[in-house]
């Protein structure tokens, strides 16, 4: 039989019982919608943990003091000082494949400008820093190794920090005071936004990593290693061979450090995400059970009450073949359909969340296709038992059947 | 030219029961182009069970069947389809029309599964020949349900000529209707006879056997007579008896 036929019977004998059809394809709908409708603030969320991983900057590798298995005892990265300016400049002489090295102190200070202050993180860098981090200067320049090496009272600002602080007025050129240290400022920076821990990024103020240490915090160790290697390639040979550097330097001490990757923060990072994607995984193929279970329910009834029907069409010719088509044909539109109801209606219900909550929503076509493509297919599963059992009547039972 | 149906010591034995029924026991049997069959017995006797096996529906337990000169004893289930949809014509006691389709789209049906393929316009127009064949075209469009009994086996006897069948198969085609239907549709099928069409049908109204040219007496699944029919009836002549008989009785009727 032709397949315009085909279809042609099948919505008719669907459309027969249209409050049947509309319940038994409710299964498929919820299931496909609700599916749609988290993996879409499931993506959206992890489009923006990629962004702000990719915002750490290009291959990056972070060094951290402090063991992730000092035994026992685990205080949280940069939280035991055992990290030295030594170790960094040991890096940046030994290891291979490095583009750019930031050894990194960190502290929070109250800085004050133009008679106004503000709390702010106030953190030692390198010269390199900017572009290890990607990170633009919007105007002015960064500070020079020269000012490294003199010790020198300049700094850079976050975009956050000059407009709370030098908001009517070009703020390079102008001074800034931490702890009453007054630091010339150089330049400013891009705005970054917020990070992966939800700070943000522009609230902040660079000082080259040597005033950090001498003039402001006194401190003899650094929190962190930040280290740029030359290219995706050779991340994993930089990373060994800092290990390598620093664990020669310790001499047989345990290793008080932690070299990571950005890789490896961005899997941390994702982590939950891949724990929910798994969990949709688990309640989309429930949903679509159920509802291919709905489906061929109604159709070995429909097989049933349509039994001399069968007969009519087999005693006039009809193969078990075209008879198998008709049925299966009808199961596959009904939960398809049921498909594209759900996905309108997970689109329809993310855009909601996202306009309610603001939470970033992303609808991947591959989704759609996906849920789609399943919905068929369990059509096609659940169909198939209910159409080979028409295809097998025998066409003088089925018309004898009252 | 070989009798389009020719069956030779055919039985068929039901399985499915406590006790095995031999319901047809060694029926031979030829029809020849253009013969009007009336198959006759009572109930049990194993009409169906031949009409059936006539059919294709079914397969002899033994026996040879050549229908049309092909062996079609041992053929599977698609052949089988095949044959009855080219080959044969179906009609039955209770219409078996498909609801909710019109008469139009119940007569395009075996075309729709031949194997002989045909445009939607070439369906179209093949079916309403057959419905006006049978002087049902003006109710093309109509459903089943807003049919008659009479004009439904019309629409039925329509679907069972539209692929051109060699032979129409009847099962007990007036059983479910009145004396004057009865003889309406036993006009059909005497025009369709005239035109050349074999037809071999089941009744057990020995009036209705006389429309036809040859009667068969099936007991316990034996053919205990075959004879050609002498006296034959005319639907044309009937139908006019029938009309001044209900005319006389309306007259009694108003004169009391
Ligand atoms: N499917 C079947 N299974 C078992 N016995 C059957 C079946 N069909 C018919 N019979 C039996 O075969 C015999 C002939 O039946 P059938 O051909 O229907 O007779 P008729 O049409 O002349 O009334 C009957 O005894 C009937 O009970
Ligand atoms: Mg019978």
């Amino acid at each position: 039989m032709r397949f315009g036929s085909i279809i042609k019977v099948a919505l008719r004998a669907l459309m027969r019982n249209t409050m049947r059809s509309i319940l038994t394809a409710l299964g498929i709908i919820i299931g496909v919608g609700a599916v749609i409708a988290m993996v879409s603030i499931g993506n959206g969320a992890k489009a923006q943990v990629e962004a702000q991983v990719a915002s750490l900057g290009q291959n990056v590798i972070t060094v951290f003091s402090g063991s992730m298995s000092s035994g026992g005892m685990r205080g949280g990265w940069g939280s035991s000082p055992s990290l030295t300016i030594e170790d960094a400049e040991a890096i940046e002489r030994e290891v291979t494949g490095i583009v750019g090295v930031s050894p990194e102190v960190r502290d929070r200070n109250q800085v004050l400008a133009n008679g106004l202050n503000w709390n702010t993180s106030v953190n030692g860098e390198s010269p390199d820093y900017p572009d290890i981090r990607s990170w633009k200067i919007s105007s002015g320049a960064m500070f020079s190794d020269q000012d490294v090496r003199s010790v020198a009272k300049v700094c850079v600002i976050g975009k956050t920090v000059a407009d709370q602080l030098f908001a009517n007025s070009d703020p390079v050129g102008q001074t800034l005071r931490i702890r009453n240290i007054p630091f010339k400022v150089l330049g400013v920076l891009d705005s970054k936004g917020f990070n992966l821990f939800g700070q943000d990024q522009d609230d902040a103020v660079l000082v080259p990593y040597t005033s950090h240490m001498k003039r402001l915090s006194r401190r003899s160790y650094i929190s962190s290693i930040l280290i740029q290697a030359a290219s995706a390639d050779v991340i994993d040979k930089v990373q060994k061979d800092i290990t390598e550097v620093l664990t020669q330097r310790r001499k047989g001490r345990e290793p008080d450090f932690t070299v990571r990757n950005q890789v490896e923060l961005a899997q941390t990072a994702t982590a939950t995400t891949q724990t929910m994607t798994l969990l949709l995984a688990a309640i989309a193929s429930v949903s679509l059970l159920v509802g291919g279970i709905g489906i061929m329910n109604i159709m070995l009834v429909s097989v049933t009450e349509r039994t001399r029907e069968i007969g009519i069409r087999l005693a006039i010719g009809a193969h078990g073949s075209d008879v198998l088509m008709q049925f299966l044909i009808e199961a596959t539109i009904l939960s398809s359909l049921g498909g594209v109801i759900g996905i309108l209606l997970g689109i329809g219900s993310s855009q909601l969340v996202s306009h309610l909550n603001g939470w970033p929503v992303l609808v991947s076509t591959a989704s759609v296709v996906i849920a789609f493509v399943f919905s068929a297919a369990v059509g096609m599963f659940f169909g198939f038992y209910p159409a080979r059992k028409a295809a097998q009547l025998d066409p003088i039972d089925a018309l004898r059947y009252e | 030219m070989p009798p389009v149906v020719k069956i030779e010591d055919i039985h068929k034995i039901y399985d499915s029961g406590e006790v095995p029924v031999h319901a047809v026991r060694g029926v031979t049997l030829e029809i020849e182009r253009g013969d009007f069959v009336a198959l006759m017995g009572a109930s049990g006797s194993g009409k169906s069970t031949l009409m059936n096996l006539l059919g294709c529906l079914d397969r002899p337990t033994r026996g040879r069947y050549l229908l049309d000169g092909i062996d079609v004893s041992q053929l599977d289930r698609n052949a089988l389809a095949d044959i009855r949809n080219q080959k044969l014509g179906f009609v039955f006691q209770g219409f078996n029309l498909l609801a909710r389709t019109t008469a139009l789209e119940n007569v395009e049906l075996p075309m729709l599964y031949g194997a002989r393929k045909f445009t939607t316009k070439q369906i179209r127009e093949r079916a309403m020949h057959c419905l006006d064949i049978v002087g049902l075209s003006p109710r093309f469009d109509h459903f089943p349900s807003q049919l008659s009994g009479g004009q439904q086996q019309r629409v039925a006897i329509a679907r069972a000529l539209v692929n051109e069948p060699q032979v129409l198969l009847a099962d007990e085609p007036t059983g479910n209707l009145d004396t004057r239907t009865s003889a309406e549709v036993m006009g059909v099928f005497q025009k369709l006879n005239d035109e050349g069409i074999t037809i071999v049908m089941v009744t057990h109204e020995l009036d209705i056997a006389h429309f036809c040219k040859r009667n068969l007496i099936l007991r316990d699944g034996v053919m205990v007579r075959d004879e050609a029919v002498s006296n034959r009836s005319f639907a044309a002549s009937e139908l006019e008896k029938l009309s001044s008989a209900e005319a006389a009785a309306k007259l009694t009727g108003a004169k009391s």
